[in-house]
């Protein structure tokens, strides 16, 4: 099939950036999106020009690593899937096809489609973890968990941290990703200890970084690969507010 | 900063503080849409002028509705606030882009719809609120006690086909408005439960978003029609 | 060359316990004095740094992913092997021990691997502490899975998503001690050289990707905790990035390599279909489970199969093949991997693979579905068969799928004392990176558990002991001839590739390097096609430097650049493998010789002869490598040959 692409080019972070015109032809349709990246970028590097930089690594919807916005949505027309689990067949054949980078103020342009995302590292820094030394853990099965608690805790700790929401989202709010990660602690009995200072800093780093607030569209979830439920936002709002009028930090 | 202003400035306490305004502002909609039924009343607007009287003398709904002005002059305000925020969190726009794919049309456009809603305030305390606090208003006599006389504002305004139809797309507004508004205060507080949510959900569809603007348009509708003797 | 393994004296059972108190300890006061480098952050990495950042070292920590929670160790997928007995099914310490060294193929230190089992309880442990979600049973406690075709049920699981959480408890550990100050990590940065002097490791220099800046980092010790190189045959289920260059850098410097022949290849992957394809998608072990293996048993009916003539379904029960379960009576689908792997190549070189490519085998669940209804599959593989769905299009619950062996793990590395120290003193290999516990062939689940008991449980007490006997003063400064030497080296491999001005990209040779691979020393081998992969590889190595082209600068993002340097190690290292396997004349574990074979094509071991770790030691560009030997031994295990009959 043939593909005609528009594809954003940007030299470096500094630099302006424009659309740029791709024309290919003998795409197959059992190509990956991201395949299909590979045959441009084969084609361009032949005629001496400089391949499109792109992030990307497991190629199986995991590592979190892929991330166009491709037509207007984040990871492209299929729901719960990343960018490398696109196929050209959700395609026809002569299509015009757009592609940008992830758009928001945390996450700053590198390079053409791809961007900076250190800012959820950073979130997690602030407090997305459990403050337990290597050896001092006691045995696994001492507190059971209920079926229902691990599977919800599973639900939200499945995030793969592509940035898919906040691409998504109207504001590049990042409450999704936040939300996974408070709420994938807070519901454990291992994470209760500091359940309120986790959100109340995490939430913290997440308005430094830059990010939007929360509309409630739903955006994030419907885009969001493993498409992880707006109730985990729910509970990131009551985490919250439960801490700060709770906790003795003032 | 304290722990107050802090929270109240986190991206999470002003979608709080939206939430409560709104919220509260949904409950007053009850109230007068109830207080404003009485318009249907065919007793030539007495029932409505008591009513009137009574909402404009009792002291505690008088402390209740500057609650209610502060409440949206504080929704409004923070709503700005919040919307440059969000605006400013994405510096660059996409070249395209297609929300309705993810999200529905209202989630989206809260600003715009309640843009067209403070506009419809201004305008109807002016035509009513207004009026009634700083006159000039005629009067009614019901018992020897005078009042003034509210129906009868009412009447004249609605005789007008544009400010009926202003009316009109302003509930169509406030319909849109609350679709998403009511059940999105609810998440903001974190009050999401597997029991709860769908009932939250169906008043906010079937009470806030039809019934009420429904029948709030249907106030101006009725008299306009009454008016160009449609109905009698 | 010294190949002291240092295996402590005693029974199996206390020499853990014994090293670990005949080791040196840091005082806690002069611990920060130490600094550590990381290399890598998958399950190895990640730990390590962590726990050695809570002991008190200073630590850096580099990754080539834009974060440290992208290492490939976030794809593995069915879970993580304990020997905690939780089911009350006859599992030991020793039985997992057993069953590790057997399934190797009797290659691997028995010490190395009674340890790995005797931690395997902690990290457990370690991870629920840290919130990993495991699966567990209604009444709260954890559920297990038989795995692999082990007897007992000792995998713990997260869904088909373990190793993910896995790294995720590890990267929140790292986390923290980032936010700590401990820990200062380095994204987006690759490791390009390792700096010896004095017959010590240094640091290392490194290449910042987006800037393109080349810098040293200068310190006490240096773990490599770099993966695997699976992908040196282009395809596997490896990630994109996954590469030996850190490895292969260290091996240049004088690290030895360990049976780099040593690969596993995965039996149940999807099939690849066509030339463009960059990756190849491995589908959890655990579908072998329910699901029967079958290839027509007919070449004509498999030829109509490909033509699309004839529907997997269509063909009648007489007419099939489970060729695991005929020829395997006793473990049937569930034979470790070498096994599966190489009968399924056997079923498609005779002509009866499937596919258009006639490189496929069926795995079908219509028969499980049938007994246990859609929704049990459903609730076990929902997510896998989902998986397939998206790539090939195909519904796996009406019609069987379509699997292939290939490249998933590489047991071969960098040669490792039972302190896990490299030749180089001061230089350690911590997870796939280095050689030590798998032998010959990995079981099922086994991966994620090396990775974490490296980390997590050996590294903070060997490195210490390395640490004190050395002292925080034998330190070499960034700013040393040393290293500014090594950053020469480095910039100006950096402008032979990026001012070579040929024809063909690195994408290109790297595929043609993987042909050869897989070819010649993929799931068998032979001497005559060994010897013509070595010629081959010397010529796309001579094809390399003379015709290759990178476009674009040094000096900004340039993933062209990049890969050109890791396709220039895994030419190297390409050929290392084959006079590797030339040199193992015996059939072991994923090692399997066309010439060492028994009446009915079953691996033959050596045992009189090849019972050791070869270890290969650099001389120099296009100089034949020299092979040490290391021999195991076994004192208690009896070396039988592995039969799933």
């Amino acid at each position: 099939m043939k593909i005609n692409l528009k594809v954003w080019r940007q030299k470096n972070g500094n630099a302006a950036g424009k659309l740029v015109d791709y024309k290919l032809d003998n795409i197959s349709p059992d190509m990956s999106f991201l395949e299909m990246f590979d045959v441009l970028n084969d084609e361009l590097m032949h005629k001496g020009d400089e391949p499109v930089a792109f992030d990307h690594d497991c190629r199986e919807g995991i590592c979190g690593m892929c991330s166009m916005y491709i037509n207007g949505r984040a990871h492209g027309p299929q729901t719960g899937a990343t960018t490398c689990q696109l196929h050209m067949r959700s395609f026809a054949d002569g299509d015009t096809v757009i592609v940008e980078p992830w758009r928001a103020r945390a996450f700053p342009v590198i390079k053409d489609l791809m961007v900076d995302r250190s800012a959820f590292d950073r979130v997690v820094q602030s407090g997305g973890f459990v403050s337990v030394n290597t050896g001092s853990a006691r045995d696994a099965n001492e507190t059971p968990i209920p079926r229902t608690i691990a599977d919800e805790a599973m639900d939200a700790a499945q995030c793969i941290g592509c940035g898919a929401c906040v691409a998504a989202c109207k504001n590049a709010s990042a409450m999704l990703f936040v939300a996974a990660k408070v709420s994938h602690l807070a519901v454990l009995p291992q994470g209760q200890a500091e359940s309120s200072i986790r959100a109340e800093r995490m939430v913290a780093q997440m308005d430094a970084e830059g990010f939007g607030a929360c509309s409630f569209t739903g955006a994030c979830s419907v885009e969001c690969p493993k498409s992880i439920s707006l109730d985990h936002i729910a509970r990131l709002n009551r985490e919250y507010l439960g801490a700060k009028i709770t906790s003795e930090a003032v | 900063m304290s722990w107050v202003t802090q929270t109240l400035a986190s991206s999470l306490g002003r979608k709080v503080i939206m939430s409560l305004t709104g919220l509260f502002l949904c409950t007053f909609l009850i109230v007068h849409v109830a207080g404003n039924l009485q318009l249907f009343k065919a007793d030539g607007g007495r029932a409505f002028n008591e009513y009137s009287f009574f909402m404009t003398h009792n002291p505690v709904i008088m402390t209740v509705s500057y609650l209610l002005y502060t409440s949206i002059v504080v929704h409004a305000i923070m709503a700005l606030l919040l919307t440059r925020h969000n605006q400013a969190s994405r510096p660059v726009k996409y070249a395209y882009a297609r929300p309705e794919a993810n999200s529905p049309w209202s989630s989206r456009n809260m600003g715009i719809l309640g843009t067209v809603l403070l506009i419809f305030i201004v305008i109807h305390m002016r035509t009513f609120w207004y009026t009634m606090h700083f006159g000039p208003i005629p009067m009614a006599e019901y018992d020897g006690k005078e009042y003034k006389d509210l129906y009868k504002i009412v009447l004249e305004a609605f005789s007008n086909w544009w400010y009926v139809l202003f009316y009109v797309i302003a509930m169509a507004a406030l319909s849109y408005h609350l679709v998403h508004g009511f059940k999105s205060g609810f998440q903001t507080l974190g009050l999401r439960h597997k029991k709860y949510t769908p009932l939250i959900e169906f008043l906010g569809v079937w009470v806030f978003s039809i019934l009420i603007p429904a029948l709030f348009a249907a106030m101006p509708v009725y008299f306009f029609l009454k008016h160009v003797g449609v109905i009698g | 060359m010294n190949l002291e393994s240092k295996i402590p004296e005693g029974p199996l059972a206390e020499k853990w316990a014994r090293h670990k108190f005949g080791l040196k300890l840091v005082n806690p006061a002069n611990k920060r004095k130490y600094e550590v480098i990381v290399v890598g952050t998958g399950l190895a990495g990640a730990s390590a740094a962590a726990s050695l950042a809570e002991l008190g070292y200073t630590v850096k920590a580099f990754c080539f992913q834009d974060s440290p929670r992208r290492a490939h160790s976030i794809a593995a997928q069915g879970g993580i092997n304990a020997a905690k007995n939780y089911q009350n099914d006859g599992d030991s310490v020793f039985r997992l021990f057993y069953d590790t060294i057997k399934g190797g193929d009797y290659r691997a230190r028995e010490g190395n691997v009674y340890r790995l089992a005797e931690v395997s309880v902690n990290i457990i442990d370690q991870c629920v502490a840290q919130g990993v979600p495991f699966a567990r049973e209604y009444g709260g406690l954890l559920a297990n899975r038989s795995f692999g075709g082990a007897q007992v049920s000792r995998t713990f699981y997260a869904r088909g998503q373990t190793g993910q959480q896995l790294l995720l408890g590890a990267y929140s550990a790292l986390s923290r001690q980032i936010a700590n100050g401990k820990v200062k990590m380095f994204p987006r940065t690759e490791m390009l050289d390792v700096v010896v002097e004095g017959g010590k490791a240094r640091g290392i220099i490194t290449r910042n990707l987006v800037t393109g800046k080349i810098e040293s980092h200068s310190a006490h010790a240096v773990l490599l905790c770099t993966g695997g190189y699976g992908n040196v045959f282009y395809l596997s289920t490896n990630a994109m990035g996954s590469n030996v260059t850190a490895a292969w850098r260290a091996h240049k410097k004088g690290a030895l390599m360990a049976n780099p022949c040593f690969t596993q290849i995965h039996p149940t992957c999807i099939p690849v279909k066509g030339k463009y394809q960059s990756k190849l998608t491995l589908m959890s072990e655990s579908l072998r489970n329910d699901g029967r293996v079958w290839a027509p048993k007919t070449k004509e009916d498999a030829e109509k199969i490909r033509k699309g003539q004839l529907k997997a379904t269509d063909l009648k029960e007489e007419d099939r093949d489970y060729f695991l379960e005929r020829r395997y009576p006793a473990f049937g689908n569930l034979v470790p991997r070498d096994v599966a792997s190489r009968n399924a190549k056997y079923v498609c070189d005779e002509g009866r693979g499937v596919a258009a490519t006639g490189l496929a085998v069926y795995l079908d669940f219509a028969d499980a579905i049938k007994r246990d209804g859609r929704t049990t599959i459903e609730a076990k593989y929902g997510n896998l068969f989902e998986m397939y769905e998206k790539i090939v299009d195909d519904n796996p619950y009406e019609t069987p799928m379509m699997i292939y062996p290939a490249v998933h793990y590489t047991m071969g590395g960098l040669w490792v004392d039972y302190n896990l120290m490299t030749s180089i003193p001061g230089l350690y290999a911590l997870g796939e990176a280095n050689f030590s516990d798998h032998g010959a062939n990995r079981l099922g689940a086994s991966a994620l558990m090396q990775g974490l008991a490296d980390g997590y449980f050996v590294v903070p007490y060997t490195l210490g002991d390395y640490l004190a006997t050395i002292g925080h003063a034998d330190k070499v400064p960034a700013e040393a001839p040393a290293f500014k030497e090594a950053e020469q080296n480095v910039k100006h491999m950096i402008d032979r590739l990026i001012s070579a001005k040929g024809e063909r990209t690195p994408e290109e040779l790297h595929r043609e390097l993987g042909h050869i691979m897989w070819d010649y020393c993929g799931m068998s081998r032979s001497a005559e096609g060994l010897k013509k992969a070595k010629g081959m590889i010397q010529d796309l190595k001579k094809e390399f430097w003379t015709n290759m082209r990178v476009v674009g600068d040094a000096e900004e993002m340039n993933q062209a650049l990049e890969q050109a340097g890791r396709v220039a190690d895994f030419i190297e290292l390409g050929e290392l493998m084959v006079d590797d396997a030339l040199a193992r004349e015996e059939s072991c574990g994923g090692h399997f010789r066309e010439e060492y074979q028994t009446e009915d094509g079953e691996a033959l071991r050596d045992d009189a002869n090849f019972a050791y770790v070869a270890a290969w030691e650099y001389k120099g560009e296009n100089q034949p490598e020299v092979l040490h030997k290391e021999d195991l031994i076994f004192e208690n295990v009896k070396l039988t040959q592995r039969s799933y009959k």
